[in-house]
């Protein structure tokens, strides 16, 4: 390839031109006929910026089309990518090679939710446990029928809430949750943060229906503040700062 | 058949390398509460020899003046001091007392709730506690 004009340089290169790489180590299970996962490995060249969601695809392009993983938006929005990456719960588009700072990178399924292929887990009970708690506004009057068209709110009200209202469902405080990691009834870190979403927006009126909800023996009280699951949220939900809000109520230290 | 879940288990949930100093609280508030059951049913026990008069009394609590003894003892007050001074901390927490306030997050989106509050708390449990050992250990075994 000759270098002749300046533009050359700047030709899109595909990834497989980079100098370095590392092994990515990824973790194979098909339920249906497999006694248990394996690891497979595969070398794969990155660069500064390579994501590990990307670095997955390239072994399908090239190596194994057969790695089941699921993605879509490819930039945090979505919540389709989680998995363990390094031995925590990130999101595979969100995590940069780079930043890892290990010449092998290990991916495995998320704890706590079931395994459909390889990577691909299962988000039936998180998809429930959301729903469980009523996620939208709970009040007799709607902003159809209204003469006020809208329900306003003030900047401070809104800042009440829209930390949590950032949460994309992919479920990584779930996986990072040691009460999740033994208990099969537990409502999940998620779904509680969504509880005080709503309990904390001005314009929601059913404070005292989800505080009945989550007031179970396999409700908040089975939370112990450990906090992972701020730890891995990647979009500042910060759910373990919900719950201690929302259990402030329970407990009188809040009205 | 029940579909596998792949929880993590026992071994994932006190696994305290991988989530910092609060997972590792956790672990240390399970652990000594857990102990201090094990002490309390211990001492109930040991207590209740007092039936036996005297003689009984004193034969059991000589278990507690070997250097064995000494050393459980010790433990026992570290877990003593971790478990009330943390127990405060985290009832505190529960409350929501020093867990920050909501805010518009912002990249790195650093968790408010994990905070230097709460961070000072644990450690000043874990501090607290080894003193009081040592101290009880000086005690014990300084005649
Ligand atoms: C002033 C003294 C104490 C305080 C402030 C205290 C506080 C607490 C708190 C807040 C918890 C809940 C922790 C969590 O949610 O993770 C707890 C758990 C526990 N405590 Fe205590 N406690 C005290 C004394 C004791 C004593 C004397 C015993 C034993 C006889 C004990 C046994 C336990 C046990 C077994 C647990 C459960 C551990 C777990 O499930 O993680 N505690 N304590
Ligand atoms: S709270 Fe955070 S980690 Fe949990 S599902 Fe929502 S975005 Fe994901
Ligand atoms: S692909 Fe959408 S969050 Fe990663």
């Amino acid at each position: 390839m000759t270098q002749a004009s300046g533009i050359a340089n700047e030709q899109t290169s595909t990834p497989l031109s980079s100098s370095k790489s590392i092994t990515l180590r990824i973790s194979r299970y098909n339920p249906e006929h497999d006694d248990s996962s394996k690891f497979m490995e595969f070398s794969v060249p990155y660069e500064r910026w390579t994501t590990v969601l990307e670095a997955i695809l390239e072994v399908k392009k090239h190596f194994d089309h057969s790695v089941a993983v699921r993605y879509s938006c490819r930039q945090a929005t979505c919540g389709s990518c989680g998995m363990i990456i390094n031995g925590k719960p990130r999101l595979a588009c969100f995590t940069k090679i780079s930043e890892l700072n290990s010449n092998v990178v290990t991916v495995e399924p998320m704890n706590n939710f079931p395994i459909i292929r390889d990577l691909a887990v299962k988000f039936e009970r998180l998809f429930d446990t959301h729903q469980k708690i009523k996620p939208y506004l709970i009040r007799d009057d709607t902003e159809l029928t209204s003469d006020e068209k809208e329900f306003l709110q003030s900047p401070e009200e809104v800042e009440q809430y829209i930390q949590f209202a950032n949460c994309i469902k992919c479920g990584l405080c779930n996986s990072a949750c040691p009460t999740m990691a033994t208990d099969s009834s537990f409502v999940g870190p998620q779904a509680l943060a969504q509880a005080y979403r709503y309990v904390a927006d001005s314009r929601d009126k059913g404070k005292d229906s989800r505080l009945k909800i989550i007031d179970d023996s396999h409700g908040i009280w089975r939370c112990h503040f450990a906090g992972s699951c701020s730890q891995v949220c990647p979009k500042g939900v910060d759910p373990a700062m919900g719950i201690q809000l929302l259990r402030g109520y329970l407990l009188g230290f809040r009205s | 058949m029940p579909q596998d879940e792949n929880k993590e288990g026992i071994g994932g949930m006190i696994n305290p390398r991988r989530y910092g100093i609060e997972r590792v609280a956790y672990l240390l508030m399970r652990l000594s509460g857990l102990g201090l059951l094990a002490y309390f049913i211990g001492h109930i026990y040991e207590t209740s020899t007092i039936l036996r008069g005297q003689v009984g009394w004193n034969e059991f609590l000589e278990l507690t003046q070997t250097t064995e003894g000494h050393a459980i003892l010790a433990i026992v007050i570290a877990m003593c001091v971790f478990h009330t001074v943390n127990g405060i901390r985290v009832m505190l927490g529960h409350g929501g007392v020093g867990v920050g306030k909501p805010a518009r997050p912002d990249y790195p989106y650093d968790p408010a709730s994990q905070n230097y509050r709460h961070k000072i708390g644990i450690y000043s449990a874990i501090v607290l506690a080894a003193v009081a050992m040592m101290y009880g250990l000086a005690v014990m075994f300084g005649e």
